[in-house]
């Protein structure tokens, strides 16, 4: 086993690894990370960028979340659709969001895609795959729409429609049958929510609603559970239970309150009050 | 070496069995026995139908579902389907259900060591009239009960089941006892609402819904009447009966 180093750097601590690899050679493994198994797109039309996200969160096959969020805010004009470990997703927007945040204060300009892009890449790639995010950027800055897709190693691409996640592959045939350039926002917002569908109803790691976000120059829409084709049918049963279903098997009353006494003292020398 | 060979043995490792999620169940009345399955079939991420049945109509009074590796579970059905015919020609009757089981157990044994990668559940009507469910594991071993789950969600359906048909975890009222079988409706409802959250639940449970209904000779069917989409697969009259009910579940 290697010996760790004395020296603290600073981020991540890896000097776990090793305790890990040895539990897990013991037949105790890692506990599972909340993935959201996820569809998310983005795609440019005239006057802008949608973006969309389904809501499935799941951990292994289990669905640990029915209805969750994964586009995050970056700014005002931007917005960042996460999939890969949830944690990871979460922390890095909200991170770069911040560090955006103080750069638009600093520089008193409105903050550009490609520096939340720039910042991303760097943390992603300083981490070397470790911060497991998948990202689809997308925003309208002084420069015009602007859309990219940030992968967990760091590196970036910029193309006028693209899909990340276990459902990228459903859904960009969607973009690649249907995608045109100079699209009208509703066409483009349609386009969207087929791609999310076809991750969600072809994708086993994608589910339930369908959320979208439009970004033009005169603001952004977050249209959260935009379409909802997955809603539960009412259950044939109704399960409550008996009061007393519970069997009692012991029973034990105890007093807390604690008898109290007062005391007034009496006498004694007065306070020097001159 | 040059000439391709290797100066160490290599080991190459061909992995024949997949799991095909899905999952099964069956309940068993006092005249009558429900056996059910969703009809999603995946590997993976990937859908690879959205209809593959996982119940199968044996006889009249008998019904075997089957889950796991989905090729070994359509060849097994297979063969049993085969052995029954044997037996139909050889005895001019259909093998009672006790006798089924026994055979599913002798058919898995004989590959004990290459097995079907499959759990099988049979359900149906035992010869003196009774509901049975038969459970069994991939090399045999199996046992006659009131209730089982099978599958990818079973660990969500077992509790769920033995919370609702065994009364677990549920104190009776002073001087009651609960019930030792449910009535018909009752156990559709429990099975239809075990598939409807195993959905919600469980990314490999979906698409569609088959719950087989084997019902005594001489049974009233009124309990039955009420469903939408059920259909008679009887094929003797004065026996027992099966009845299919299909429906949809959730596609996502």
């Amino acid at each position: 086993m290697a010996a760790t180093s004395a020296y603290n750097s600073p981020g991540f601590d890896f000097s776990n690894t090793y305790r890990n690899q040895f539990l897990a050679d013991r037949g105790v493994p890692l506990p599972k990370a909340t993935s959201t198994g996820t569809t998310i797109v983005g795609c440019l039309f005239k006057d802008g960028i949608v973006l969309g996200a389904d809501t499935r969160a799941t951990e292994g096959p289990i669905v640990a979340d029915k209805n969750c969020e994964k586009i995050h805010f970056i700014s005002d004009n931007i917005r960042c659709c996460g999939a890969g470990t949830a944690a990871d997703t979460e922390f890095t927007t909200a991170l770069i969001s911040s560090n955006i945040e103080m750069h638009a204060l600093t520089t008193g300009r409105k903050p550009r895609v490609v520096t939340a892009m720039t910042m991303l890449k760097q943390m992603l790639f300083r981490y070397q795959g470790n911060i497991g995010a998948a990202l689809v950027l997308g925003g309208v800055d002084i420069t015009g729409p602007q859309l990219f897709t940030i992968h967990p190693h760091g590196s970036t691409d910029k193309l006028p429609y693209v899909t990340m996640g276990s459902g990228s592959l459903a859904a960009m045939a969607i973009f690649e049958s249907q995608w045109k350039p100079d699209m009208e926002r509703e066409e483009a917002l349609h386009l969207v929510t087929l791609a999310i569908s076809a991750g969600i109803f072809n994708d086993l790691g994608s589910g339930s609603n369908v959320d979208a976000c439009v970004i033009t120059a005169s603001g952004t829409e977050m249209l959260r559970n935009f379409v909802k084709p997955n809603e539960r049918v009412e259950k044939e049963r109704r399960y409550v239970f008996r009061r007393g279903t519970t069997a009692i098997k012991e029973e034990k009353v105890r007093r807390w309150v604690v008898d109290e006494e007062e005391v007034t003292p009496v006498g004694g020398e007065e306070m020097d009050t001159s | 070496m040059p000439d391709g060979s290797f100066s160490h043995p290599q080991q190459r490792q061909f992995n024949p069995y997949t799991e095909n999620g899905g999952t099964i169940l069956a309940i068993a009345g006092k005249d009558f026995s429900v056996i059910a399955g969703d009809t999603r079939q995946s590997e993976g991420y990937s859908i690879q139908t959205r209809y593959a049945p996982k119940v199968f109509r044996l006889t009249d009074r008998a019904v075997l579902a089957v889950n796991g590796f989905a090729a070994d579970g359509n060849m097994f059905v297979k063969k049993v389907q085969q052995r029954l015919e044997w037996y139909r020609h050889a005895h001019a009757k259909d093998m009672p259900l006790g006798a089924i089981a026994r055979l599913i157990q002798t058919m898995l044994y004989g590959r004990r060591f290459f097995p079907y990668y499959v759990y099988n559940i049979l359900g149906g009507i035992e010869e003196d009239g009774t509901g049975a469910v038969y459970s069994f594991d991939p090399v045999g071993s199996y046992e006659r009960e009131a209730c089982r789950a099978a599958g990818a969600a079973q660990s969500l359906v077992q509790p769920f089941l033995d919370n609702q048909i065994y009364f677990k975890n549920q104190q009776a009222p002073a001087g009651q006892s609960h019930p030792l079988h449910l009535p018909l409706s009752d156990v559709l409802a429990i099975v239809i609402d075990s598939f409807t959250s195993a959905t919600e639940r469980h990314i490999e449970v979906g698409d569609g819904l088959e719950i087989y209904v084997v019902l005594t000779k001489g049974r009233p069917t009124q309990d039955l009447e009420g469903y939408r989409g059920v259909k008679e697969l009887t094929t003797r009259p004065d026996g027992d009966r099966v009845f299919l009910i299909q429906r949809e579940l959730k596609k996502d």
